[in-house]
């Protein structure tokens, strides 16, 4: 059966590839960052004592968690612009919403990270004196940052693969590259088989980074 | 030292403390004995505000604790704590569990940080260990450490919850030890224990807790040979 298609080809469709793989990282990396910073503002206000930014955050990560990345992506390259009367650009639309999206889940897992932290440890850095900003920065969080390594390694790969989604507003990421060649050439198959390769390529490299921290921070 | 007035503590609808009085004054150490859910260590932790009082007045180094505007971060700096597990910080090594709260909250430089914790871990007998984390140490070391860890902010008093209550029997006495040490350098001592032969022998005064009350108090040898409540000597008589 592999005989029929033709793999050898698709190399000289590496250039257009290399494009798409080009914003898809630019969008996973900066989506990324911005994810993880609006998780752990949003995990800590989670646990908050202060009531409305508990519930801010709640309401935050219910409306992302609870709908489709493919809905935030419409949202906010289509129906934002008109509300705000501005119009984005699909490269920084797909930024929004992968940091987003990413940021939800991010919270959930900074949340559950730092409630894991023994109570003792908190008591012992306030008992000695320090106020609740300075235990939670040198004590519960360097530990809890530990825990989050592994789920956090999931959600990046998951949001990178969710990259995939932002083709629909126009991102020229690797999806958005394969269907313009597929759809010219008729070599889907092979097009979008060399994609998933390079979606791999990606996860996988994270995956050693990843094990490699963990391991670095594992004392 | 600390003047503890009429205190009362719940938590939800169940009374823990029920109304205690008591002084204690400087250098005196006070070992606070009773059946477990008596509220022993609730007494203890609201000497500190690790748990906030529901009623009465905690006087502590002339502070009142219910006052909101007393800086409760102030007041901790000068009473130490030591809980019955350890609660070292497992990502730091032994010396930086002593020097993180001299220098963010006492100000002090890395090397006088690093020096006065060198010394106290000296004192504690774990000067070696200074590099090693926590959990390469056994429970006795740790508790030692811990011990080291409340000393470097120089408190004016320490409280000492159950110390030795997670301890392998063969490991108590090292803790004890420093306890004693430090007892016959003048330290205010508030210590919640099962050691009886710690608090007759260290020990200025006994309270005996239960029920949320402090049902009988004196001298170590007259609590342990002639208990006057009933109460006191059931409890004596189960574990003695």
């Amino acid at each position: 059966m592999i005989g029929q298609f033709d793999f050898t080809s698709v190399v000289e469709f590496f250039p257009q590839l290399f494009t798409g793989l080009y914003y898809t990282l630019l969008i996973s990396v900066v989506g990324l960052i911005i994810g993880f910073v609006l998780g752990a503002i949003f995990g800590l206000g989670r646990i908050s004592r202060v009531k409305i930014t508990q519930y801010l955050s709640i309401f935050y990560i219910e409306i992302i968690r609870g709908t489709p990345v493919l809905v935030q992506a419409i949202w906010i390259y289509f129906a934002l612009p008109l509300i705000i009367q501005f119009e984005i650009e699909s490269i920084v639309a797909g930024i929004i919403v992968i940091a987003l999206n990413s940021g939800a889940y991010i919270a959930e897992i900074v949340r559950g990270a730092v409630q894991s932290i023994d109570k003792g440890q908190m008591e012992a850095g306030r008992s000695l004196g320090l106020n609740h900003r300075q235990t939670m920065r040198h004590i519960v969080w360097p530990q809890a940052f530990k825990r989050m390594i592994p789920p956090l390694g999931n959600q990046f790969i998951i949001s990178i693969k969710d990259t995939s989604l932002l083709s629909v507003i126009l991102v020229p990421e690797l999806i958005f590259q394969g269907r313009l060649i597929a759809a010219n050439h008729f070599n889907a198959v092979e097009i979008y088989t060399t994609v998933a390769v390079f979606y791999l390529a990606i996860t996988l490299t994270l995956s050693l980074v990843l094990q490699r921290l963990e391991r670095r921070l594992d004392i | 030292m600390i003047e503890v007035k009429d205190l009362h503590k719940s938590f939800g609808d169940t009374e823990v403390l029920k109304g205690i009085d008591c002084i204690i004054e400087p250098s005196e150490v006070v070992c606070v004995i009773g059946p477990s859910g008596s509220g022993k260590s609730t007494f203890l932790r609201c000497l500190n505000m690790l748990e906030p009082i529901t009623g009465g007045e905690v006087i502590v180094d002339g502070y009142n604790l219910s006052d909101p505007k007393t800086d409760i971060n102030m007041v901790r700096t000068e009473v130490g704590m030591v809980f019955q597990q350890f609660n070292l910080f497992p990502h730091k090594k032994v010396i930086e569990n002593l020097m993180l709260a001299p220098q963010k909250v006492r100000k002090l430089s890395a090397e006088e940080a690093r020096d006065r914790c060198m010394k106290l871990l000296e004192k504690v007998g774990m000067a070696e260990k200074a590099d090693q984390y926590p959990q390469q140490l056994s429970g006795g070391q740790q508790q030692r450490v811990a011990i080291a860890r409340a000393l470097a902010m120089e408190p004016k008093m320490m409280l000492f919850d159950e110390p030795t209550s997670a301890l392998d029997p063969e490991l108590v006495g090292e803790v004890l030890e420093v306890m004693k040490q430090l007892a016959n350098e003048g330290m205010t001592m508030f210590v919640v224990t099962h050691e009886m032969g710690f608090a007759r022998e260290v020990g200025d005064r006994v309270l005996f807790m239960d029920d949320g009350v402090i049902v009988e108090e004196n001298k170590p040898e007259e609590l342990f040979s002639n208990p006057q409540s009933e109460r006191t000597q059931e409890f004596l008589n189960k574990i003695l």
